[in-house]
């Protein structure tokens, strides 16, 4: 039980909200909890080179009666069976589902302000929103009318699977619609956590540096679209749009494009055709 | 900081394992990592050392055994070894598609 305010959630566990619903702001002083982790830095880091390679490490004497037990089991094994479940979910109801990654800042929240208020009476919207923390994000998508769950993540760095499926027995999901699910702000951890999405579309501001693809491979490298955002401040920034394509197909040749500004509006048409194609591939 | 989330897996597989087999304690718990998988490979090992007390490998050491990268060329056919995802061919310079290095396994375990 949390001890700030009596509620049953554990002080740094992950919350799921809407917004208008009971607030749980969390905000405790960290020097309340105890998290070992955080504190045990200044010692012996110098161990770490040693795991990192093949040395034999003993294996071959006996541990005293010991034994070596085989296990070759996945470390994500659990949260891939929870994506399998997600996928499908997401099947049975014809829903696309895009897991959309990106640094903090690179205007995902704004490109799905626009796409729910201009593709409304189209293609119904629902959105997953995955912060550390705050409902800033499911305030915006609420405003902009499409049904929203807020999921903090407290310390975590990225959405699992699991966070996912909780978040989809809370939240309404037209069938036939898409679920967007945006993800916490990181080019790395994300990455590596499949949600049972159909793609990934990874968002990139041109306000950025052009070398992120190479800067962060995997996230490209996962990636079906990249959408290149903010092109209305092309003029004013040192952004070479054919530069960061090149860095981003050296990484994933199959990676298709978009070039658009979300609060102007140019190259939109673009975002919603490839929405539209893989929503009819969805479907079938 | 998704090692914290790596580990976790790691000591549930470790623990249901060494429990599956009869097994009172967990003295190594091996690895496999592959060199693009995105891991930090000395948080993981600070990790453990943490998340490992209470558990039934509260003593054990995490081997980590590191997998090549595996660049195949889709252009000439030829595969090497890489160490980053945009890697070029050392044959013909065409784009390296990714074949291996992305392991993220628990391989073995020593328990008594």
């Amino acid at each position: 039980m949390c001890d700030s305010c009596g509620c049953n959630q554990p002080p740094d566990a992950v919350t799921y909200r809407k917004p208008g619903g009971h607030d749980h702001p969390h905000r405790h002083g960290d020097a309340e909890h105890a998290h070992p982790h955080e504190h045990d830095h200044g010692h012996d880091h110098g161990h770490d080179h040693a795991h990192s390679h093949d040395h034999a490490h003993g294996h071959d004497h006996d541990h005293g009666g010991g034994r070596r037990l085989s296990v070759e089991q996945d470390i994500l094994r659990r949260n891939d069976v929870v994506a399998e479940r997600n996928r499908g979910w997401f099947e049975g109801r014809g829903v696309l589902a895009l897991n959309l990654v990106s640094s903090p800042g690179s205007g995902k929240t704004s490109l799905l302000e626009r796409t729910i208020r201009d593709l409304r009476g189209e293609i119904p919207l629902a959105v997953i929103e995955g912060d550390q923390q705050t409902l800033n994000d499911a305030e915006r998508i609420a405003a902009a009318g499409a049904p929203v769950l807020q999921v903090n993540t407290g310390f975590g760095c990225h959405l699992d699977a699991e966070m996912v499926r909780r978040a989809l027995s809370e939240l309404e999901v037209p069938a036939g619609g898409v679920l967007m699910i945006e993800n916490v702000g990181n080019l790395v951890c994300p990455a590596l956590f499949d949600l049972g999405e159909h793609a990934k579309v990874v968002i990139i501001s041109v306000t950025e540096g052009d070398d992120k693809p190479q800067k962060y491979p995997a996230m490209f490298a996962a990636a079906s679209l990249c959408v290149i955002n903010k092109t209305d401040l092309l003029p004013h920034v040192d952004f070479d749009v054919e530069a960061c394509k090149d860095a981003a197909r050296r990484v994933n040749p199959a990676l298709a494009f978009v070039e658009l500004s979300a609060t102007r509006g140019e190259g939109l048409d673009g975002w919603y055709r490839w929405l539209r194609d893989r929503r009819a591939a969805a479907a079938r | 900081m998704h090692e914290m989330t790596l580990v976790a897996g790691i000591l549930e597989i470790a623990e249901e394992r060494a429990r599956e087999a009869g097994a009172a304690r967990i003295n190594t718990v091996t690895v496999e990592i592959g060199r693009l998988a995105g891991v930090e490979l000395s948080a993981l090992v600070f990790c453990f050392e943490t998340a490992r007390l209470g558990t039934m490998a509260a003593g054990a050491e995490l081997v980590v055994r590191e997998l090549p990268g595996r660049g195949l060329c889709p252009a000439c056919g030829a595969e090497t070894d890489i160490d980053f995802y945009a890697a070029l061919c050392p044959a013909c310079d065409g784009c390296l598609q990714v074949v291996g290095g992305r392991e993220l396994r628990v391989a073995s375990l020593d328990v008594d």
